[in-house]
């Protein structure tokens, strides 16, 4: 707005015109933005002939159909898949909340050697990708057994969610007043009573926000997967849907279907939990 | 690691650390930061037949010079500055405009455009990489329509196809994805700006561009560093998209090979050369340091030039 001021004439109806300026360009971008998801999607419920001939069009009675999803599902795990990709997230984003909360609360509330040390580290890898050490996962996960099980990926994803879990939920647990604690330890409460009892409940705004953040590049991981995780039994849905799509590039219904089908939990996710995700970033979670 | 007070005789062992920490520390260590350290130290070493042997820095030296290696290596990482300008130079500059729009002052609907503006930034790098393929398709003729609409037909290409303009294309569409980031962080640091500094300035007779560069943009520098920094690491750590629309050999002849495909590679292997290790460390550790770098160069110059302002 600030930029468009100046080409506009300042006048006394200068107001409207603004407005309608920045609606415009946002209500442009917004179409940038939803467009190319929206025509996959109404094209997977087409026929072919209608796809290549009236690819913007809306399907009608006419073209409706469901060929492309049904081929999908026959030829595909698609259930086993999502299913494999929701207990993997489920999993590591619970421990991750879990563990992560339980180190934040650790880290800002004990003074003991090693503290800042393991501040640090944990610093550190909220910049530095846990990709790079593929070559040694894999070696680690073969000497463990544990290669094609959905366990390495949550250890993994456990791992790769830690750093800014420990970094959102330090900076939230500094903001409780240290009067409630001291009560507590007056009273002679357990430490792990103070933390599960009076501590963990507090976090729960800040919770959800990492919970968002921590769940969408597990969800739509596809590096460890494909690394680590990449047999029929254990594929997730963002490897799954790679590999099907990559297979059956010629048949325009089917590609279209497992594209629309992998959209849809996702979308579905942001539904629920935009406002969130929204909050923890324009509340400065992740500065 | 594990923290101890033994030798503090009045205080008992403090159990209750142990077990806050002990849980997730042990995780990271062993699946993060173990791993990080064991591939710097693999990449000095170089296994034949099974048998590995200590060779400092040759590994690296073969990467750079040797001219089987080198002349991928070169292009991959050419190719990642290409791709992380792309990003700088159009997915930064467009997410600040985005943010200053939507921060508009009584903006109807501000909430649902930033929602929707967002939401591709959701979806997997891999479902977006197959919808462009689709919607750049010449088969299927969308974007080529499109530009004959507008009376551009004639530059519609195979963009994806071709060595020229893959890459591009590509990062377009990476941009296109991610812009929903730097619109955020920005719009949020926008949205913190105390309405009193506004207001002076308005009052000291500065118009809306004069209060965005003198009051607004000085505010917002420290994130939009922090939004370069982590389009940096995000962009030297890609690999989703290439491999997705390109496969692990990011054709046409390797003009979309970015570190992450070319690391990606060196520890497969792919048709006739065999995967390593070592080499793949090697590469993995060189991607590693250039991260590290930037990290550093952005902490030590930039952050700490740029003052803070809290509010």
């Amino acid at each position: 707005m600030k930029l468009l001021d100046r080409l506009m004439p300042s006048s006394g109806i200068r107001q409207v015109p603004k407005s309608v300026t920045i609606h415009a360009v946002l209500l442009a971008y917004t179409v940038i933005a939803l467009f190319p998801i929206i025509v996959v999607v109404i094209n997977a419920f087409k026929e072919r002939r209608a796809i290549f001939r009236d690819p913007l069009g809306l399907p009608d009675s006419d073209s409706f159909t469901l060929v492309g999803f049904q081929q999908v599902l026959l030829r595909s795990d698609f259930g086993l898949y999502s299913w494999n990709s929701l207990v993997v997230t489920i999993l590591a984003v619970g421990l991750v909340l879990l563990l992560g909360a339980m180190a934040a609360w650790a880290l800002t509330e004990y003074k003991f050697k090693g503290n800042l040390l393991i501040t640090f580290l944990f610093a550190m890898g909220i910049m530095i990708p846990i990709r790079l050490g593929t070559v040694s996962i894999l070696s680690l996960m073969v000497s463990l057994d544990l290669v094609n099980t959905l366990t390495a990926l949550v250890l993994v994803y456990i791992a790769q969610g830690l750093p800014l879990a420990v970094y959102i939920l330090s900076e939230f647990v500094r903001t409780i007043p240290k009067e409630l604690t001291e009560a507590a330890r007056c009273d002679s409460v357990s430490e792990y009573k103070i933390f599960f009892c009076v501590i963990l409940p507090l976090l729960k705004p800040a919770m959800a926000t990492v919970a968002v953040f921590t769940m969408i590049p597990i969800w739509n991981d596809l590096w460890f997967p494909l690394i680590l995780a990449p047999g029929e039994e254990t594929r997730t849905i963002t490897l799954g849907v790679q590999q099907f799509v990559g297979q059956y590039v010629t048949d325009w219904n089917s590609v279209l279907s497992a594209l629309t089908l992998a959209i849809v939990p996702v979308l579905i996710l942001y539904t629920i939990f935009s406002r969130q995700l929204i909050r923890g970033l324009t509340s400065g979670a992740v500065k | 690691m594990t923290p101890s007070n033994q030798h503090d005789e009045k205080k008992p062992f403090p159990w209750h650390l142990v077990f806050f920490l002990g849980p997730g520390l042990l995780i990271y260590v062993v699946f993060s930061v173990y791993p990080l350290l064991d591939t710097l130290v693999l990449s000095l070493y170089n296994e034949q037949q099974g048998q590995s042997s200590f060779v400092g820095l040759q590994n690296f030296i073969t990467l750079i010079t040797d001219d089987t290696w080198s002349q991928a290596f070169w292009n991959a990482l050419g190719n990642n500055f290409k791709f992380f300008a792309i990003h700088m130079l159009v997915q930064n500059p467009i997410g600040l405009l985005l943010a200053v729009l939507l921060s508009a002052p009584k903006l109807r609907l501000s909430g649902t455009y930033r929602t929707l503006i967002f939401m591709p930034t959701m979806l997997s790098v891999v479902i977006i990489g197959f919808v462009w393929q689709l919607l750049l398709s010449p088969i299927w003729g969308i974007s080529e329509d499109f530009l004959y609409n507008i009376g551009l037909g004639q530059y519609f290409d195979a963009w994806l196809g071709k060595e020229g303009s893959a890459l591009i294309t590509l990062a377009f569409i990476s941009v296109w994805q991610f812009v929903g980031i730097p619109m955020m962080l920005i719009y949020a640091t926008l949205l913190n700006i105390p309405d009193d500094i506004v207001d002076a300035s308005v009052v000291d007779g500065a118009n809306s561009f004069q209060t965005f560069w003198h009051i607004k943009l000085p505010l917002i520098l420290p994130t939009i560093a922090m939004v370069s920094i982590l389009t940096f690491v995000a962009n030297f750590n890609a690999f989703e998209l290439i491999y997705a629309v390109k496969g692990a050999l990011a054709g046409p002849n390797f003009s979309t090979d970015l570190m992450g495909t070319f690391f990606y590679r060196t520890f497969f292997g792919f048709q006739l050369q065999q995967g390593s290790a070592s080499m793949g460390a090697a590469v993995a550790t060189l991607m590693f340091l250039i991260i590290l770098v930037g990290v550093m160069l952005f902490l030590f110059f930039i952050q700490r030039r740029i003052q803070r302002f809290q509010f």
